[in-house]
């Protein structure tokens, strides 16, 4: 039977047809996860800006007698309750650090309490009509004012607002992960390597695959459990340390790093090992000196992903005791530490409202550093990579 | 090839680092998210004005923390751990069976349950029986245990306002839940016939009751969407939002501080810690963050910890609880039953 011209005309414009409602479907869903994805940064960003500033007002200070052992009474009685209590409890540290300042009283700018802040940035603050009027006229006089919140990037956790930040979690995120790498990447790269480069192909190898991929696919708190079991039961590593942390974060980061890596290592052409092998390289000469070079931008790509997912992750580490208040910065790898995501997670449980900016402060210090991490990784994967 | 040398040496150093294990002198304490912001309160406060590092504080849940607490003696097992209610026999037990056989109890003061809602609404005051016949699973219906009919509030008894059932609560592994369940379900049914004169605390299933988890913000935050719903959460939070919720009265009296402290609002509860003494030598520091912790200063009428929603103990009480710890009493279990 012959088709006709109109016949086949029709059924194009249907063809057409089908394939402009399947772009159109396509682009609703971009649109659709585009949309979330800017909801979420733009309520993050008005929960979240107003963390970087933080309330000061300027009082006079009363080096007395009396204020190295009662600090309140080192300011007047009208804005006591207006002066944060983590600025009042150093004074009789520092009178002690400093002789002179006895008996001497001057003009400061110092840090207010939680409170006033939230009052200033117009949010419900819990101060009395009275105090409210005192802050008003300050702010009047141009003594009290908003500031650069520098203590936010200086100072570890607390339970006043106005002194928390982020600085101890942020070192325990980095020896975490220090830690992290340093185990899981030469593990990693080598178990990868001799998968691909050394080993046979047989029934054990192909076991071994199956659960490698199998691994990377484990719910993140059975790692937790496992680190648990092995190195704090078994083991005897300090408990809440970032040692823990990051060797739990190791067994997570460990698939990851081996699949990236075989993948790079699969994608480097058969003829670089025969050339290697023609000019009477050894197995490990041609590995050491051609594949691996060649492969490290697909291999260090891979490696900055997996910390990167790494680095956001909790749930593991409340099992291993990271997800504790810790107002010191540590520099140590065995004391107690917690990182980013555990002190976003424990703000989030705060009563004070206060912590309701400084938890989107944190989550968008922590979106900011995953975003220069992902793309260190699309850079170092654009400059390096080799097309063959 | 220089790059992969390199982080193997660095791994190298950082495994020599890990090596090295320190001796402690940094307090570990775990135990009862209730109690956990004034313990970490205490705990900053003692890292700031004293020569000691700031302990180091886990929120487990009461039951998590005595097992970690009782799992035995040395520098990996907790000095001090956090109860929102009183140490149970079996756990007294667990910890004698472990070696750990010197404790002592230091008595706090007292945390309220609030039941509350969404400001916008007219305040609703509620007796024990009826937050039970609402939230029970099953309930007495002419002398048989049925499936809980009830879907408004005015089915219970006519007084109350002809809105949907509706309350959001903490899960099973909360203290704040055990809190609940003894003293509105256990205390209300154990007075009924129809149970037999037993305790009864099912929580029915059928949508009335929602597990909101642990987080109580996440409770406020939903009454304030909802706002024909109840919520069931700490004190301090309906202190810290005062200006969006109002509390229920519950048996004709209203969470105060004053009623809550003085026993007289039917939902309240102790809270505690407990002080492992065989630590004593290892972890000097211990005893001064317990004695700060029981300092007028802290838990007393005009006491930091007040400004953060506790509710201090009557003067007597804390002067008995405070020498118990400044002494290192021991607990005995015949102190528990």
């Amino acid at each position: 039977m012959r088709q006709s011209f109109d016949d086949i005309s029709a059924q194009l414009r249907a063809r057409h047809r089908r394939s402009a409602r399947l772009k159109w479907a396509s682009m609703g869903a971009l649109g659709l996860a585009g949309l979330f994805l800017v909801l979420f940064f733009a309520d993050m960003l008005v929960k979240g800006l107003p963390a970087f500033q933080q309330a000061q007002i300027q009082v006079e200070v009363d080096y007395s007698e009396q204020a190295s052992q009662i600090p309140l009474a080192a300011v007047q009685e009208d804005v006591r309750p207006l002066v944060s209590r983590g600025y009042l409890r150093l004074i009789p540290g520092r009178m002690e650090d400093n002789p002179d300042l006895l008996g001497t009283s001057r003009m400061e700018w110092v840090l207010a309490d939680g409170q006033v802040d939230q009052y200033l940035k117009g949010h419900h603050a819990k101060l009395s009509n009275k105090e409210m009027a005192v802050v008003d006229r300050l702010k009047e006089d141009g003594r009290a004012e908003l500031r650069f919140n520098s203590t936010f990037f200086s100072s570890g956790d607390s339970k006043m607002p106005e002194l928390a930040g982020i600085a101890s979690a942020a070192m325990g995120t980095v020896l975490t992960l220090l830690v992290t790498l340093a185990v899981a990447f030469p593990i990693g790269v080598m178990t990868a390597v001799y998968l691909e480069e050394f080993a046979p192909d047989n029934r054990f190898t192909q076991l071994i695959e199956i659960n490698i991929n199998n691994l990377a696919a484990i719910p993140s708190i059975l790692f937790g459990l496992l680190g648990l079991a092995i190195f704090i039961n078994f083991f005897g590593v300090p408990r809440s340390s970032p040692v823990v942390g990051g060797l739990t974060l190791a067994l997570m980061t460990l698939p990851v790093i081996i699949i990236a890596t075989r993948t790079a290592l699969r994608s480097v052409p058969d003829s670089i090992r025969h050339a290697a092998f023609g000019v009477g390289c050894s197995r490990w000469q041609m590995v050491r000196d051609h594949v691996l070079p060649v492969a490290l931008p697909g291999i260090m790509t891979g490696s900055i992903i997996g910390l990167a997912q790494a680095m956001g992750e909790t749930a593991p580490l409340i099992i291993v005791g990271m997800v504790a208040f810790i107002p010191d910065v540590t520099n140590s790898f065995t004391e107690a530490a917690t990182v980013l995501p555990a002190q976003i997670f424990t703000w989030a449980g705060e009563p004070d409202r206060a912590f309701i900016e400084k938890t989107s402060g944190g989550i968008l210090v922590l979106l900011s550093i995953l975003i220069t991490l992902n793309a260190t990784a699309v850079v170092l994967r654009k400059k390096f990579e080799r097309r063959w | 090839m220089n790059r992969i040398l390199k982080t193997t040496a660095i791994a190298a150093a950082v495994m020599g680092v890990v090596g090295v294990a320190q001796a402690r002198d940094q307090v570990r304490i775990v135990g009862s998210s209730t109690v956990y912001p004034f313990s970490s309160y205490v705990a900053e406060e003692f890292g700031a004005t004293t020569d000691f590092p700031t302990p180091v504080i886990e929120s487990t849940g009461s039951g998590g923390g005595m097992k970690l607490f009782c799992s035995g003696l040395g520098d990996d097992t907790p000095d001090i751990t956090n109860a929102s209610r009183r140490m149970k026999t079996s756990e007294f037990e667990t910890c004698e069976a472990n070696g750990v056989t010197d404790i002592t109890e230091a008595f706090i003061g007292y945390d309220g349950i609030a039941f509350a809602q969404s400001g916008d609404n007219e305040a609703m005051d509620v007796t024990r029986e009826q937050i039970f016949l609402a939230l029970a699973a099953k309930v007495p219906v002419d002398g048989e245990l049925v499936d809980n009919p009830y879907t408004k509030w005015s089915d219970i008894d006519s007084s109350l306002p002809d809105r949907e059932i509706a309350v959001y609560g903490p899960p099973t592994t909360s203290g704040t839940r055990d809190a609940f369940a003894e003293l509105v379900m256990e205390a209300v049914s154990e007075d009924m016939e129809a149970y037999g004169g037993e305790g009864y605390t099912d929580v029915r299933a059928d949508g009335a009751f929602i597990d909101a988890g642990e987080n109580d913000n996440l409770i406020v935050q939903r009454l304030a969407e909802n706002t024909d719903a109840f919520g069931i959460f700490g004190y301090s939070f309906l202190e810290e939002n005062s200006d969006t919720l109002i509390g229920s009265s519950i048996d004709g009296v209203e969470p105060t501080p004053d009623a809550i402290g003085s026993g007289e609002y039917p939902v309240s509860r102790s809270m505690f810690f407990y002080v492992k003494n065989q630590h004593a030598e290892d972890v000097p520091a211990m005893y001064e963050y317990a004695n700060m912790f029981m300092s007028e200063q802290m838990v007393g009428d005009l006491g930091y910890l007040k400004g953060i929603g506790l509710i201090p103990a009557p003067e007597d009480e804390r002067a008995e609880a405070r020498s118990a710890v400044e002494n290192h009493e021991t607990l005995e279990l015949a102190d528990l039953k």
